[in-house]
């Protein structure tokens, strides 16, 4: 924590309007971290990662759309190492257009193979750090006020008897709900996913703009029902909310929670320290602690008893390049925009 | 030479000769650069010797007469700036900064950094060199005052305001794809997502611009006749809780973002306390009614409301009682005086309120966001195109032209309205008329909006404080102060205190950076509107939208703007508190200069002549003349600008960095998070120490003294807020 009179420094040197504020201090070795999970698990890895190493962290907590927007904006002159944290597709398509910066870690070798095909697929210029399922999460409450069965399947979610109670957010502001487009689109076929689509407008209430705000609402009981990532519900539930999660009987997609380093970034070792410190089992064991559960890349890495267990979930075959790739993503948005989105 | 004029010469010698020209970073070994003078003369910067023309030709004019040596320091000043800002640009951090540049002198490995203290202290002395050098010349009667005060308003405006703005809206013209910039340009412009209206014959929504603009329109003919119905009961009757309800109006604008729309949800929400009432008791339906249109005009009522109050009631108390008073000698009734004097008076109150509650309405973010549901506005539309996984900043671009040009009518509109007519009340005689009282129709009118509007208010924030203090708001009501103790927790420990809270931080950096800001905002937001209604220059109706530009856009562009604007040379300060206080600043302006214009426009300009008659300078005549005449648009500017820097969230989240990290994006994190209880434990401590603050500003700016009567017998002076 910084003292009151350290921070009179600022005070001083703004007399000079438009000159940047030095900083005499000596500089012991440093990492700035973008990071894009909640705060709570943000800062308690740049804690472990500090009493780890030694190295100080300089933590930004954006989700990872402003993060990606601010590697973007800041391209010719990056000020960040590492991006840790937020869902795969951002990380992909930065690794596309070269913003990110390509590293074999030695620690590959004990990783989930998902997490390492998502490094393969953007050429070692990214790697998997989580994962986590999309599924449902229910208001027990809403749902028994209003004599309503529990859903277990995508083909429920169309049903008429829950009509206005389902939310999900729009993929054009979501990644969430993008990775569920995509997630239908490979579960059925394009055009009959936008054909289930149509229907599941009927019942849909909401598009929200985040893609864990309909976790929320469901929590509060403002929808019945949310799909949403699986530990978004999990945590909801863990905060004492009524809610159930489960994952959809067809299969599901899911995401890969992703990191990279900044190419060109101010401390590119203390950025690979990071990377490598980050994928141990003891740094992916961090998450659990601080509540979020989503299930950790590590293969030793203890998985969280409250997390929804990949091995009991229908995973699909998920392709990230396919559908992480900058074509693909502009092609389905429009579309949906077109059929889904301006629908009244 | 005038002592002035060899001031600015000496500052601009010592910039290049004296002081570092370079702002050397952190990484870098060398702790200070060398001044531009060695820098130049011994090879490292030889680029930087042309300055030597402009910073020697005032001297060699020296012996000349007058009207040379002015036009000397008008040719220094502009090749001084036009030089700099040029090779600025030119020469980065990696070479050449255009193609065509490297194609023409070959590539190179040399570089520059950022402008350092000598570069800046030569820039500005080019410019007020340029401005010396203009008033000796005879422009604006001579006047140095006012020369120097419009290069640096419009000097820092172009860079601050337009240069970042501007690269965002270039990229509207982005080629996609194959097709050029020009049909690129025109597909964006055009798209049935931003005008389609369809919606009137089908069953599809309509574009996201009908949206908006019914949206802005609701919001500002709302909230500026709530803060008339405010400043009318506050000044015009004799209503026996004033105070309160000022208080009262004043709330929502010391409200960080997202608290009104949680609150709103849990009151109104399908769940919400009032929507169960009504499901139990009258078994009405529980329905989602709140989210869309409804809920952000409410949310946006109160969260502008106050705005609008506080420009009117400087409007309202500055109407000459002695014009009402002639009416009545005339045998007008109650009726016919507020019609036919007092509502005329009151339009440039009118339609600064309303441009500024419609032009809030259009860039506000944060309650489109929680309460907006599928009512799509501009300001959302274009944060998504940056940050949602669409990732389109031609879009962005082409939607926040599409805003900018609502705002552009909006203005035209305004200034249609207000005409050229007089609106001056505050004369040099003194006024010894007494207000007239409303008439009792209006007055019943005025109590009807206000009150229930006050009500609702004050229940709201109840709940909100509430919410600071339960375990977890809506679920498990029991008493708790957790959320404090994570936020500011305070230990005793061996080296003494320890701040082990988690906001600590960020509340001491937000309130260092809005305690910097506001008072330059405000000066600089005073200073344009002198400008502006009292100064006649060529280019003023453009210079005047220029200052309302940054007002407009919302938040996000802004902050992406400024990355791309100010992370590289000439002037690279991402991630520093600088950033975030010149941003705020430019942001915030608008209103300084909207409640310095409103005020300013009612005092005779006679006053002004007056004391310039008497032997006064213009700076003189602001200081003693306008300035004292003008405290209650100082309080608005001051209280708005410290609480904007303290509350605004769009603009910072890509501003801030580890070390200047700000309390709403603590509270955005949390709210993200669903830790309510803390975000709203934080907001909770924030409002008790803005509104402290107010208090602070409204006491030491102290209150306007004109000789006016209140309407009620009353004998003392209503306090101004």
């Amino acid at each position: 924590m910084k003292t009151i009179s350290g921070r009179l420094r600022l005070l001083a040197s703004t007399a000079a309007l438009a000159v940047t504020l030095s900083n005499g201090a000596a500089m012991a070795e440093s990492l700035v971290l973008y990071c894009s999970v909640g705060e709570e698990w943000c800062s308690a890895m740049a804690n472990g990662f500090s009493r780890a190493t030694g190295i100080d962290v300089a933590m930004t907590r954006k989700s990872s759309g402003e993060t990606y927007a601010q590697l973007k904006a800041e391209a010719s002159n990056p000020k960040g190492d590492v991006w840790w944290g937020g869902t795969g597709d951002p990380h992909l398509q930065a690794a596309e257009e070269g913003l990110t910066e390509e590293y074999t870690s030695p620690m590959l070798e004990k990783l989930q193979p998902w997490a390492v095909s998502q490094a393969t697929s953007s050429g070692n210029r990214t790697v998997g750090i989580y994962a986590g399922a999309l599924g449902f999460t229910y208001n027990t409450e809403v749902l028994e006020d209003k004599n309503l069965p529990v859903p277990s399947c995508w083909a429920d979610l169309i049903k008429p008897e829950y009509k206005g109670e389902i939310q999900i957010a729009n993929p054009n502001s979501s990644g969430t709900a993008y990775t569920a487009l995509a997630s239908l689109v490979q579960l059925l076929g394009e055009d009959a996913a936008f054909d289930y689509q149509k229907q599941l407008h009927n019942n849909i209430n909401q598009y929200t703009k985040s893609g864990s705000a309909p976790a929320k609402a469901a929590a509060r009981g403002e929808t019945g029902i949310g799909i949403n990532f699986m530990h978004d519900g999990v945590q909801q539930r863990v905060g004492g909310f009524p809610v159930k999660v489960i994952a959809p009987c067809e299969g599901t997609g899911y995401e890969i929670g992703s990191m990279s380093i900044v190419k060109g970034g101010p401390n590119p070792d203390a950025a690979r320290k990071w990377y490598d410190w980050a994928l141990t089992a003891e740094a992916q064991e961090i998450g659990a602690s601080v509540k979020s559960f989503q299930v950790p890349s590590n293969v030793g890495a203890k998985v969280p008893p409250e997390a929804p267990s990949l091995d009991t979930v229908k995973l699909i075959d998920y392709d990230f390049k396919e559908y992480g790739s900058s074509a693909t993503r502009q092609r389905l948005l429009s579309r949906w925009d077109d059929e889904i989105g301006s629908l009244n | 030479m005038r002592r002035s004029q060899w001031f600015w010469l000496a500052a601009g010698w010592i910039g290049f000769a004296l002081l570092p020209w370079y702002d050397t970073p952190l990484s870098d070994d060398r702790t200070w650069s060398l001044p531009a003078l060695f820098a130049g003369l011994f090879g490292s910067a030889p680029w930087l010797l042309p300055l030597l023309v402009p910073l020697l030709l005032p001297i060699v004019y020296l012996t000349k007469d007058v009207q040379s040596r002015a036009s000397a320091l008008v040719a220094a000043g502009i090749i001084g700036i036009a030089y700099m800002v040029l090779q600025g640009f030119a020469f980065g951090l990696n070479g050449w900064s255009w193609a065509f540049l490297q194609s023409v002198f070959g590539p190179t490995d040399r570089f520059q950094n950022g402008f350092g203290y000598g570069a800046n202290v030569t820039l500005f002395s080019f410019l007020f060199m340029l401005t010396e050098g203009l008033a000796a010349r005879g422009w604006m009667k001579g006047d140095r005052f006012v020369t120097g005060s419009i290069g640096l308003v419009i000097g820092t405006i172009l860079f601050f305001v337009f240069l970042p703005v501007s690269t965002i809206l270039t990229n509207a013209a982005i080629p996609d794809g194959e097709q050029s910039a020009v049909v690129s340009f025109f597909y964006r412009m055009t798209d049935a997502d931003i005008w389609s209206l369809s919606c009137a014959f089908e069953n599809r929504r309509c574009g996201v611009f009908w949206n908006s603009l019914r949206l802005g329109i609701l919001t500002g003919a709302i909230t500026t006749l709530l803060g008339l119905a405010f400043a009318l009961i506050a000044t015009r009757t004799n209503f026996p809780f004033k105070r309160g309800l000022r208080l009262l109006t004043v709330l929502p604008i010391i409200t960080p973002p997202f608290v009104i729309s949680l609150a709103i949800i849990l009151l109104f929400g399908r769940n919400g306390t009032v929507t169960t009432f009504f499901a139990d008791a009258f078994d009405i339906g529980r329905s989602r009614w709140i989210y869309g249109l409804p809920g952000i005009l409410m949310t946006q009522a109160l969260a502008f409301t106050p705005i609008a109050f506080l420009v009117l009631i400087g409007v309202v108390q500055g109407i000459a009682p002695s014009m009402e008073e002639a009416s009545h000698t005339l045998r007008a009734n109650r009726w016919q005086t507020f019609r036919y004097v007092t509502w005329p008076l009151l339009r440039p109150g009118l339609a600064n309120a309303f441009l500024i509650g419609f032009i809030e309405s259009l860039a506000d973010f944060g309650n489109p966001l929680v309460l907006g549901g599928n009512y799509d506005v501009l300001s959302t539309k274009i944060f998504f195109a940056v940050v949602g996984s669409q990732n389109d900043p031609g879009r962005a671009g082409a939607l926040a032209i599409v805003l900018l040009m609502l705002c552009v009518g909006a203005f035209y509109v305004q200034r249609r309205w207000l005409g050229k007519k007089s609106y001056q009340t505050l004369t040099g005689k003194g006024d010894s008329g007494r207000p007239s009282e409303l008439p009792r129709g209006l007055k019943y009118v005025c109590y009807a909006t206000a009150i229930p509007w006050a009500v609702f208010t004050l229940i709201l924030y109840t709940m909100i404080m509430f919410g600071g203090f339960v375990k977890n708001w809506g679920r498990d009501n029991s008493f708790s102060l957790d959320h404090f103790a994570a936020n500011f927790g305070l230990e005793w420990t061996e080296f003494g205190l320890l701040w082990s809270g988690r906001a600590w931080d960020s509340l001491f950096t937000t309130l260092e950076i809005a305690a910097i800001s506001a008072p330059l905002t405000a000066g600089m937001g005073l200073l344009t509107a002198y400008l502006l209604v009292r100064q006649r220059f060529a280019g003023q109706a453009s210079f005047e939208f220029i200052t309302m530009l940054s007002f407009a856009i919302p938040g996000t562009v802004i902050g992406v703007s400024y990355i791309l604007a100010f992370n590289t040379p000439p002037l690279e300060i991402t991630g520093t508190g600088i950033i975030l206080i010149l941003c705020f600043i430019y942001r915030n302006m608008p209103v300084s200069i909207r409640a310095g214009v409103a005020a300013m426009s009612q005092i005779d300009k006679s006053l002004d002549e007056c004391a310039m008659t008497l032997g006064a300078t213009s700076a003189q005549t602001v200081r003693r003349v306008v300035l004292p005449l003008l405290r209650p648009a100082i309080v608005a500017a001051l209280v708005y600008s410290f609480v904007r820097a303290i509350t605004s969230v769009s603009a910072v989240i890509f501003l801030v960095s580890a070390r200047y990290d700000l309390a709403t994006s603590y509270i955005v994190g949390r709210v993200e998070n669903g830790e309510y209880g803390l975000a709203i434990a934080y907001s909770a401590t924030l409002i008790v120490i803005m509104a402290a603050a107010i208090t602070l500003i409204q006491f030491a700016v102290g209150e306007r003294k004109v000789s006016r009567r209140t309407s009620s017998d009353a004998v003392k002076q209503e306090v101004p807020a």
